[in-house]
């Protein structure tokens, strides 16, 4: 199947690119500082948080996450426009969107790559202190699934961006301001002092600080799975709409 | 074909009659390896194509000539399914290019003008991506990615890193890339720029050989390589088919109309005069030679050849003459003449 063709190129193209191992290696210097800390902080004494928590609810977790999605995806289709290679992908008997799919992929497997190693130090901490890294696995399955459906999320934004331009830099950027902007609006209970209780609602709704934060304690809930699945959704198919009509314009 | 059907079935006739259509219908249609009709391309409000009418039959080698701007590769990316036609048709193999495209698209191999190539990728993997990519799978990879490695010597390049390449190289994988699923037409843009003198030998070869089971349409600014490969000829100037013919035929109509040069010592106004009243010359030049022989080039009508004339002339008036001949007429002067009549 020529998806599967298509995919791994895009999954080579991660691991055979410069950028792609400078990021990995900013990364993981951060995911590691960010452990740390979190350790450090329960070190200090008695805390009511778990070392699951204090890792996927900090600044420094939400930074790294935020700046990264911009990175993974901007090349995905303003590379190939600016270099020309679409030309030659585009007269080949592939489907439209497989093409998407297969660069949405792409992108979404190096974003998991990228937060494997965290794994480990989980597993090194509960070999070390001989507790059980989270107390148990509801808020680390907990965490990791919505860090990957906050992620498809994100990285379906970015894929958006990168549609849009032949220019990596404003894909980036684009995707950046969006991803920020969201992530923001769902503060807007901190910015806020006299909100009322239905506009408090709202904005938990989309909330990827509350998602997260209720996610690592180990909490199930059904509506940001939904809310993210659909977004997802939702930016693949404007994705693959503004990738053919850019034909058209051509 | 409805039409047909119906018409048959009003009059009663046999099922075997209407087969028969049929069979003909799809034989004339296989013939025709590129049908492009009324076919326009407007970039923005730029014109680039207006109205381009033309067939390409299986077999055909076609070199697309034209002034740069003229829209070649503006056509060839329409029928090479990477844009779509402003207006009009244009149908590969008898698939339309903008309805089924897969089907052109699996059949075409297209090498663009820019070759632009993954840059990390190593050439070996690149053709095998490719060929991958084009529905050849498993054995058939294989076997076509090395065909294609040797018909386009690139067996010493193979391990290489492709953003290593010179220019010449990665030109010629893209040769190799539009090679690889055997497809029935190439539609190469400029195949040989920027290639050595050797390859650009081994590449007509290698494009007349292919020419030989494929229909080929290549554009080019290099009329040598038409004239030695082409069986076909296609002019194309400010978007439009400004002629279509063989190479010799061009040249012909082109020399019919052409001109007769002669050199002969004799006092100038005199000599312009004697020749000008010749039968069928229009219009004669003279021009002093530095060794004070006169240099004399006439245009004649289509009908008449003033050779005799001009040697009968010469010796009746005891002119000495040097040299006389007919003006060996290239498809670069066709070209110009083609191509910048229109303009004025
Ligand atoms: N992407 C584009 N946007 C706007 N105009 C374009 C674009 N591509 C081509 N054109 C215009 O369309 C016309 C035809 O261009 P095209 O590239 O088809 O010419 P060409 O015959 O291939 O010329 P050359 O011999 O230089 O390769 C030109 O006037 C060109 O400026
Ligand atoms: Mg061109």
């Amino acid at each position: 199947m020529n998806f599967f063709t298509l995919l791994r190129r895009e999954i080579r193209a991660y691991f055979l690119s410069p950028v792609a191992w400078v990021v990995l290696f900013f990364f993981l210097l951060m995911t590691g500082f960010n452990f740390y800390a979190g350790v450090a902080a329960l070190n200090r004494g008695p805390s009511e948080v778990t070392v699951v928590e204090a890792f996927f609810n900090t600044i420094f977790f939400w930074f790294g996450f935020i700046l990264v999605i911009p990175l993974i995806t901007m090349r995905l289709f303003s590379e190939e426009y600016k270099m020309g290679t679409i030309e030659s992908l585009m007269t080949a008997p592939v489907r439209d969107s497989h093409v998407v799919f297969a660069k949405y992929g792409g992108a979404l497997f190096f974003f998991i790559v990228l937060w494997l190693p965290s794994l480990l130090y989980f597993m090194v901490f509960s070999r070390v202190t001989k507790l059980a890294a989270a107390g148990a696995s509801g808020p680390f399955l907990g965490a990791y699934s919505m860090l990957l459906l906050i992620g498809m999320f994100y990285l379906s934004i970015g894929c958006l961006a990168s549609a849009l331009t032949r220019n990596q830099i404003i894909a980036a950027i684009m995707s950046f301001s969006m991803i920020t902007l969201l992530f923001f609006m769902g503060l807007l209970t901190f910015f806020i002092l006299n909100i009322t209780a239905t506009l408090r609602e709202m904005t938990s709704y989309f909330s990827a600080l509350e998602h997260m934060g209720e996610a690592s304690r180990g909490i199930f809930d059904s509506r940001p799975l939904v809310f993210y699945l659909s977004l997802t959704a939702i930016f693949l198919f404007l994705t693959f709409h503004v990738f053919q009509s850019r034909r058209w314009r051509n | 074909m409805n039409f047909a059907r119906r018409f048959l079935a009003i009059q009663g006739e046999s099922r075997h009659k209407l087969r028969f259509l049929e069979r003909v219908n799809k034989r004339t249609r296989n013939l025709l390896m590129i049908k492009v009709a009324g076919l326009t391309k407007t970039y923005a409000g730029v014109s680039a194509i207006q109205g381009l009418d033309f067939t390409v039959t299986k077999g055909e080698i076609v070199g697309f000539l034209g002034p740069n701007g003229a829209g070649k590769s503006t056509t060839m990316r329409i029928l090479s399914c990477f844009m779509p036609a402003t207006s009009g048709t244009a149908s590969v193999a008898g698939f339309d290019v903008a309805t089924q495209s897969r089907e052109v698209r699996s059949r075409v191999g297209y090498m663009p003008e820019n070759v632009a190539l993954y840059p990390e990728m190593r050439v070996q993997e690149y053709l095998e991506y490719r060929a991958a990519l084009k529905g050849v799978r498993g054995r058939r990879n294989r076997q076509r990615v090395n065909a294609v490695k040797e018909l386009c010597s690139l067996r010493d390049v193979e391990t290489k890193l492709i953003g290593a390449l010179s220019k010449g190289y990665r030109q010629r994988v893209g040769i190799a890339d539009a090679l690889v699923n055997d497809p029935d037409l190439l539609i190469l843009d400029e195949p040989t720029i920027g290639l050595d003198p050797n390859q650009i030998r081994q590449v007509r070869q290698l494009i007349r050989d292919l020419g030989k089971r494929h229909t080929i349409l290549l554009s080019t600014h290099i009329l040598s390589e038409v004239e030695m490969i082409c069986s076909r000829v296609l002019i194309i100037n400010r978007g439009r088919i400004a002629a279509s013919d063989t190479a010799e035929n061009l040249v012909g109509r082109v020399r019919t109309a052409g001109g007769v040069t002669a050199e002969i010592r004799a006092e100038a106004d005199e000599l312009q005069g004697a020749l000008v009243a010749l039968t069928g010359v229009r219009r004669a030049d003279v021009v002093p030679m530095d060794d004070g022989w006169m240099e004399c080039t006439l245009r004649t009508d289509a009908e008449h050849d003033p050779r005799e004339e001009v040697a009968r002339l010469a010796a009746a008036r005891g002119w000495p003459l040097r040299a006389l001949g007919r003006e060996q007429v290239s498809l670069e002067r066709v070209f110009a003449a083609i191509t910048q009549a229109e303009e004025m």
